[in-house]
C-alpha cells in the first residue's frame, strides 16, 4: 500500500472516531502543549531578563561596588556566612574609589531598606527608602515627571528634601500635586520636591514605590549603620572603560583594605552581567524540569496510543484477515498501523501546539511574564508528537502483521 | 476419475492445468495431538472448469480451500498454481499470489464495514499498487459486471445479502484471477438469491472463468460441471456431470 493511501486510511479512521480517538491523543496533546507552553515563557523570560531585568537593576556600563551581590541565588550557607563576615563599604571607601578612578565615570552613593511614609494621618507601608547622591537619578535613568531632583548641595548638605516614586505620589496624593508637601519618614519631616516617572512594574513587582532623600540626610539612620553605604554606583560611557574603572577599583579596596596577593576579595563588583548569572542558573532548572515534565507527560500519552493500537488491532483483526486475503504483505498492514498510530500522535500534537501558542499569548497579555514562541519549539512539537506515535505504534502494528490470515479471517 | 495423466514428483503440470495438487498434506497440532485434516489430496483442475468440493464436515473441505486459496500452506506436498510450485513460497510471495491469481468468495462476504461499495471492490487493486484513477475505473467496470454499478456508493449495511455478495464476487474478479475460490458462498442466502448467484457463477464460467466452490449442499454443488468428494482428508469420489 502506497504510504500516501496509509495515511488516507488513517485520517479516515481518525474522523470516524473522533472521541476515541480524542481520548487516546490527549497525552501526547498535553505533553506538546506543555513543551510550547513552558518553552515560550523561558523563552520569554531569557528575553526580559537579558533586556530589562539587569539594565534596571544595575544599569548600563554601570557596577554596583558591594559587601556582597545583591541579587544572588542557591547560596550555600557557608558562602553566605562568609559574606556576612566581610566589612561594609565605608563613605571613605566611595570617596577614595570616586577620587581614584582615572577614567571619566559617574558615580553616586547608595543604600535602601524598607519603611513607611506618612502624610497627613495617611501611611504607605513597605517603601523602599532609598538614600543617594545626585547623580543617582542619572545613572539609574529616573526621569523627574514633576519637580526637580535634589542638588549637589542639597545633597553635600543632607537637606531634608525627597522624590517620590510614582505609585507613592499617587498612594500619599491623590488628585494633590505634592511637590512642596511634607511627607514624615520615622518621624522627621521631609520637603517633596519631585515625583520621577513610571518606571512600571518587574515580574509583576513595582517600580515605583520609593522615596530618594540625599544619602546624608537623616534617611541614612533609618538604611544604614553611621558612615556605611550599601553599593558605591560607578557609570562609565563604555564597557571598556567599565573595565578598566572595575579594575582600578579592585586596586584601591584591596589596598585600603590590605589584602594581601593570595586573598580573595571581600568585596563584589556587581555588573548586569552578574545579574544575569543569577537567571541563567535559574534557567538552567528550568531547562532541566521542563522536558523531563514533556517527557512524562509524552510517555504515558505513547503508551495509551500503544493501548489504544492494540484495542484497533485487536477490533480489527477481521479486517486485517480480510486485507490480507486480498493479497495486503505484512508491511502493508504494519504501514496501515504505523501511519495511523503517528496520525493519532500527530492530530494530538497539532492541537497542543494551537493551545500552547494560544497560551502564551494568554499569558503575555494577563500577566507581566513576557513569552514569546519559538518557531523551534513547533517544530520539535510535531517532530517529537509524531515519533512518539510511530514509537508507540510498532508493537501494535507488528502484531498485526503476524496475525494469521486464516485465524484473522474466522474470527467474529 | 478425471481421464489426466498420473502426476509424479518432480513433473511440471501441463500447461492447460490451473491447479495440480500432488499427495498434499497438512496437519494441525493441538496441543500435542496431531490431526491429520489432509492425507495426501491429489487433484488436476483444468483452466475453465467448475469444481465443487464437498464433503462433511471435518472431511477437509476447509482446509483444501485455504491451501488453494495460498492463505496456508501445506505440510508435505506440493501445490502448483498455473505452473508455478507455491507450496514453498514465502509469505509475502503468497500474498502477492492471493492478490493476482486468486479471487475470494465467502459465506460471510467478508467485506469492509466503513467502506463503501466501490472502495471495497478497490481494496485489491490497492495491493497490486495501482493507480487511484485506474482502480476506479477499473472497480467501477467490475461492479457493472455484477449489475450494481448504481449502488457505487452504498456500505455493506446498505445493501442486501445477494447485492453483498455480488460487491465480493467484483471484488474478487477485479483482479482478473486465474481461480475464483468460493468458500459456501450460498450460506447466508436465501434460495432465491441462492439461485441468482448460481447464475452469476453459470455465467462467469460461460465467459472462461476456473471457479472452485466448497459447498455442502447437493443442489448448489450440481450446478458445477465437476464434482470431488472428500472423506476424512482424501477424495473420495470425482465425479464429471452432464453439463
Amino acid at each position: 500500500m502506497p504510504f500516501l493511501e496509509a495515511v488516507r486510511l488513517a485520517l479516515q479512521m481518525i474522523r470516524a472516531q473522533k472521541l476515541k480517538s480524542g481520548f487516546s491523543a490527549i497525552g501526547v496533546f498535553i505533553g506538546v502543549t506543555f513543551l510550547i507552553g513552558a518553552w515560550s515563557i523561558v523563552n520569554g523570560m531569557n528575553r526580559y531578563m537579558t533586556d530589562k531585568f539587569a539594565g534596571t537593576l544595575v544599569g548600563v556600563n554601570t557596577f554596583h561596588l558591594r559587601r556582597r551581590p545583591n541579587v544572588n541565588f542557591n547560596v550555600e550557607d557557608s558562602v553566605w556566612r562568609a559574606w556576612r563576615r566581610r566589612p561594609r563599604i565605608k563613605f571613605a571607601d566611595a570617596d577614595a574609589v570616586t577620587q581614584g578612578l582615572r577614567v571619566p565615570v559617574v558615580t553616586a552613593w547608595y543604600s535602601e531598606d524598607r519603611g513607611s511614609v506618612e502624610y497627613n494621618g495617611k501611611v504607605a507601608k513597605d517603601i523602599t527608602l532609598e538614600g543617594a547622591t545626585e547623580r543617582y537619578f542619572d545613572i539609574m535613568n529616573l526621569k523627574i515627571a514633576d519637580g526637580r531632583a535634589f542638588t549637589p548641595q542639597e545633597s553635600k548638605a543632607g537637606t531634608t528634601v525627597v522624590v517620590l516614586g510614582y505609585d507613592l505620589a499617587q498612594k500619599l496624593f491623590p488628585g494633590v500635586n505634592p511637590i512642596g508637601r511634607t511627607v514624615r519618614i520615622h518621624g522627621i519631616p521631609y520637603r517633596v520636591i519631585g515625583v520621577v516617572e513610571r518606571q512600571g512594574n518587574l515580574l509583576g513587582i513595582s517600580l515605583d514605590k520609593f522615596v530618594v532623600a540625599p544619602a546624608l540626610s537623616p534617611i541614612q539612620r533609618e538604611v544604614n549603620p553611621p558612615g556605611v553605604v550599601d553599593a558605591l554606583i560607578v557609570k562609565a560611557n563604555s564597557e571598556l572603560e567599565m573595565r578598566d574603572a572595575m579594575d582600578q577599583t579592585e586596586a584601591i579596596m584591596r589596598s585600603r583594605r590590605h589584602l594581601r596577593p593570595r586573598q580573595d576579595d571581600n568585596f563584589v563588583m556587581e555588573t548586569s552581567e552578574g545579574v544575569l548569572d543569577f537567571w541563567k542558573k535559574l534557567s538552567r532548572i528550568l531547562y532541566v524540569v521542563g522536558p523531563g515534565l514533556v517527557g512524562v507527560a509524552l510517555v504515558v500519552g505513547g503508551i495509551v496510543i500503544m493501548n489504544i493500537m492494540l484495542m484497533a488491532v485487536a477490533e480489527r483483526t477481521r479486517e486485517i484477515g480480510i486485507r490480507k486475503s486480498l493479497g495486503a504483505r505484512r508491511r502493508d498492514i504494519l504501514r496501515q498501523f504505523l501511519a495511523e498510530s503517528a496520525a493519532l500522535a500527530t492530530v494530538g500534537a497539532t492541537l497542543g501546539i494551537g493551545t500552547g501558542i494560544a497560551l502564551s499569548l494568554l499569558l503575555k497579555v494577563a500577566t507581566p511574564l513576557p513569552a514569546a514562541v519559538s518557531p523551534f519549539s513547533i517544530l520539535l512539537g510535531v517532530v517529537v508528537g509524531g515519533g512518539v506515535g510511530i514509537v508507540a505504534g510498532v508493537y501494535p502494528a507488528s502484531r498485526a502483521s503476524r496475525l494469521d490470515p486464516i485465524a484473522a479471517l474466522r474470527q467474529e | 476419475m478425471t481421464d489426466l495423466q498420473a502426476f509424479r514428483t518432480g513433473d511440471t503440470p501441463l500447461p492447460d492445468i490451473v491447479i495440480l495438487t500432488h499427495k498434499l498434506t497438512r496437519d494441525y497440532d493441538m496441543g500435542g495431538e496431531v490431526v491429520r485434516a489432509l492425507r495426501g489430496v491429489s487433484l488436476q483442475i483444468r483452466k475453465n472448469e467448475y469444481v465443487a468440493v464437498m464433503g462433511p464436515s471435518g472431511s477437509g473441505k476447509s482446509t483444501l480451500m485455504n491451501l488453494i486459496g495460498c492463505l496456508d500452506t501445506p505440510t508435505a506436498g506440493e501445490y502448483w498454481l498455473n505452473g508455478q510450485k507455491v507450496s514453498a513460497l514465502s509469505d509475502d510471495e503468497l500474498a502477492r499470489i492471493r492478490n493476482k491469481e486468486i479471487g475470494f468468495v465467502f459465506q460471510t462476504f467478508n467485506l469492509l464495514p466503513r467502506a463503501n461499495a466501490l472502495h471495497n471492490v478497490e481494496l485489491p487493486l490497492i495491493y497490486a499498487g495501482l493507480p487511484t484513477k485506474d482502480r476506479r475505473a477499473r472497480a467501477a467496470r467490475a461492479l457493472a459486471r455484477v449489475g450494481l454499478a448504481d449502488r457505487m456508493d452504498h456500505r455493506p449495511n446498505e445493501l442486501s445479502g445477494g447485492q453483498r455478495q455480488r460487491v465480493a464476487i467484483a471484488r474478487a474478479l477485479v483482479n482478473e484471477p486465474s481461480i475464483l475460490l468460493a468458500d459456501e458462498p450460498t450460506g447466508n442466502l436465501d434460495s432465491t438469491t441462492s439461485s441468482e448467484l448460481m447464475q452469476v457463477f453459470q455465467d462467469l464460467h460461460h465467459q472462461g472463468q476456473t471457479i472452485v466452490m466448497v459447498t455442502h449442499e447437493h443442489d448448489i454443488a450440481a450446478h458445477a460441471a465437476r464434482v470431488v468428494t472428500l472423506r476424512d482428508g482424501v477424495v473420495a469420489t470425482d465425479q464429471l456431470r452432464a453439463a
